[in-house]
């Protein structure tokens, strides 16, 4: 598509060709993930996790629209209808914990397809909407996935809800009657449910319309590369179809292997187990924790504990919403011209303990909101946003990047350690 | 535009930051949180294995009855098993025939109403019924439990951490609220209601210990009944009721896995196969 040299679609069955000259479809495909898109030829098993995040999508999507056919979004039954899925429909189990567990493996690749696009640098020009819409479909990953953990309405179900459509309460002034407006009531309650399943089985389709935007805008530029380098020439792609469909299928058959073993040997290891009790509005939890996915962002909510010039939970709030908004901006933080971070030696050292801390965040947003879990979270949510707003920019300016390879094909051949192409 | 507004947001987000830390350090330093007896003397559940544990695991099925068993002789005076139906109890091994004879035995009837007066009114079990609960509602529960309420059962080894354990723990963890604990936290005395369970995460439980001496039931099967054994049992009858098809999905999950190594083996071959002479 954007290379001069990639394949031309030209159908061999006349079937193909009579439908091709009437609807492009079959080239559409051929140019977006067949032959006809020419990839860097020196990609590693990083580049996987986009088209592993697309293939849990649509495990989410199918096994979420069989669950629906079963499931009651009403606040009497809901608890009981899901037990129903477990026990009375036939694998519904299967199904169940494919979706729950589909969901925290969907934000895992998603995760590693993030920090990928953040060593390597693939947020840089040209390829800033691509990251941008990725933001986007990140966002609506989060809502479509906090409200479906609400749909079982379990305790931690209803006091996530709580908790979360609270946020929207500490807004100055309309914050009160936006979380209302948002719930339908004051309280997590029928209409809140009703709401919230509906739209979860809306935004899932708004998700997959994003990705086509996201893939559509990826194949401008063409895809990035470990070394970062523009593809200079034939020589330093090849055809999308076979060599990446193959290494995708491999990736994909390691990626089942781990679900799978999740999905049939610990389906809860990643859930909460309050959530096998039905929610009760007079029994508050010990500890309100939201899904693992969540934890970093629920420390740095946290983490603000003092009024200052704000309330406490404002600064929370802004905070966290922060803390995503300003991946927005990155392109434009970190000015350094030289995309991979193997080339750049100070920027590697801040990306990887920027790992550390967002790991570090985790932890503390799982734990319980006490000592020193407050205090370490505090340390992490301040290296989180000194990282992205003043170290970035100012490391992107000081350092002095390592000499880079004339081509892709040449950073290849000095790997092997020999000239024969 | 952007690195200056950024620069300063970023200040901003640290200095609060680090502003909450240096007060919350200074809070912790001067004013410690005080300990409390739930942090100093809650226990984690007891190492115990059931037969169900493990990725091959299958449920004992004469232990499942002698947990059943348990569960109607004890238990179901007070806790109901809402989500389990009477014909569930043929995957314990109980036929058709016994699983009738249960339903309709059961000690409390199935709420119905009077065919020809539609009065409110009982009637027997059948094998489609759930298992009726010992209650009427939570106000008759609360009112015969001195305010307590007896939970569910159906879902409490999957509604803990390490649930199977936990409920066996709890059933023998029944002690004397230590001595050093009325030393240290003369007010966490455990009240007269109330029953010291270490366990129990506020340590102080309604319940009054459920299996109280050895033999309180008589095995069908002869297995001897100490309080261990019923409290082993009931235990792993719960983890049944809580995932009754936890045999199928772990059958499952072996065939899955096995079909998967095999077809990523062949992907890998085939990716290895397909970039044969491309240097990457």
């Amino acid at each position: 598509m954007s290379f001069p040299w990639a394949n031309h679609y030209a159908p061999k069955h006349p079937l193909m060709k009579w439908i091709d000259d009437r609807l492009p479809l079959p080239r559409l495909v051929y140019n977006a993930v067949g032959a006809g898109y020419p990839v860097p030829r020196n990609l590693n098993y990083f580049w996987n996790f986009g088209v592993l995040s697309g293939a849990a999508l649509a495990i989410q999507i199918v096994t979420g629209i069989v669950l629906a056919m079963h499931y009651a979004a009403n606040g009497l039954v809901a608890f009981d209808s899901v037990e129903h899925i477990m026990r009375d429909v036939n694998s519904g189990w299967m199904l169940r914990y494919a979706h729950a567990n589909g969901a925290s493996f969907f934000f895992i690749v998603v995760y590693l397809h993030i920090f990928r696009g953040l060593f390597y640098g693939s947020y840089k020009a040209p390829r800033e909407m691509v990251w941008l819409l990725g933001l986007v479909i990140f966002l609506l990953m989060m809502a479509t996935a906090f409200m479906g953990y609400v749909l079982p309405w379990g305790q931690m179900s209803f006091w996530g809800a709580k908790v979360i459509t609270g946020l929207f309460g500490a807004i100055p002034v309309v914050g009160t009657p936006i979380q209302t407006w948002l719930l339908g009531g004051f309280a997590p309650d029928n209409a809140a449910l009703n709401r919230f399943f509906s739209l979860h089985y809306l935004l899932p389709f708004v998700i997959a319309g994003v990705i086509i935007l996201h893939i559509w805008a990826l194949h401008i530029p063409g895809s990035s590369n470990p070394t970062g380098i523009d593809v200079k020439g034939p020589q330093d792609t090849v055809p999308f179809h076979p060599y990446y469909t193959a290494k995708d299928g491999f990736g994909l058959g390691v990626f089942l292997i781990l679900y799978c073993a999740v999905l049939f040997f610990a389906p809860n290891a990643m859930g909460h187990p309050d959530n096998y009790i039905a929610a009760n509005p007079l029994s508050t939890p010990a500890h309100i924790v939201p899904e693992w996915y969540f934890w970093p962002f629920y420390a740095i909510l946290r983490a603000f504990t003092v009024d200052f010039i704000l309330p406490a939970k404002l600064w929370g709030v802004i905070a966290m919403f922060g803390s995503i908004i300003l991946l927005f901006f990155l392109p434009w933080l970190d000015k350094s011209p030289v995309r991979s971070g193997n080339y750049r030696p100070a920027f590697k050292k801040f990306f990887w303990l920027l790992v550390i801390d967002v790991l570090i965040l985790g932890y503390c947003g799982g734990s319980p909101a006490e000592e020193p879990y407050v205090m370490i979270s505090q340390l992490a949510a301040a290296y989180y946003f000194a990282h992205f707003l003043i170290i970035l920019p100012i490391v992107s300016r000081m350092e002095r990047p390592l000499p880079l390879p004339n081509s892709i094909t040449e950073a290849v051949l000095e790997k092997h350690g020999n000239a024969a192409a | 535009m952007v690195r200056p507004i950024a620069f300063l947001a970023g200040l901003g987000f640290v200095f609060v930051l680090l502003f909450s830390l240096v007060t919350g350090a200074v809070a912790y330093i001067s004013e410690p949180p005080a300990k409390t007896a739930e942090h100093e003397f809650h226990l984690h559940p007891k190492e115990v294995s059931f037969a169900s544990d493990g990725p091959l695991g299958k449920f004992d099925r004469q232990q499942l009855q002698r947990g059943f068993q348990v569960y109607k002789e004890v238990c179901s005076a007070c806790h109901s098993l809402h989500q389990v139906a009477f014909r569930d109890l043929k995957d314990l091994g109980f036929t058709d025939a016994e699983v009738k004879a249960i339903a309709k035995n059961w000690a409390t009837e199935v709420p119905s109403i009077n065919p020809e007066t539609g009065e409110p009114a009982t009637r027997k079990g059948t094998p489609a019924d759930k298992i009726p609960a010992p209650y009427a509602n939570e106000v008759a529960a609360r009112a015969a439990n001195n305010n307590a309420l007896p939970p569910d059962l159906s879902l409490m080894a999957k509604a803990r951490h390490d649930g199977g354990a936990y409920i066996y723990s709890l059933l023998t963890g029944y002690q004397d609220q230590p001595a050093e604990l009325l030393k240290h936290f003369p007010d966490a005395k455990t009240p007269a209601s109330l029953h010291y369970n270490p366990y129990f995460a506020n340590l102080n439980l309604a319940m009054p210990p459920p299996l109280a001496a050895d033999g309180q039931v008589t095995y069908a099967d002869g297995t001897k009944s100490t309080v261990d054994q019923m409290a082993k049992d009931v235990s792993a009858f719960l983890i049944w009721t809580a995932e009754p098809k936890l045999e199928k999905r772990h059958a499952t999950g072996i065939a899955v896995l096995g079909f998967l190594l095999i077809a990523t083996i062949l992907a890998y071959l085939s990716y290895r196969n397909i970039w044969a002479g491309i240097k990457h």
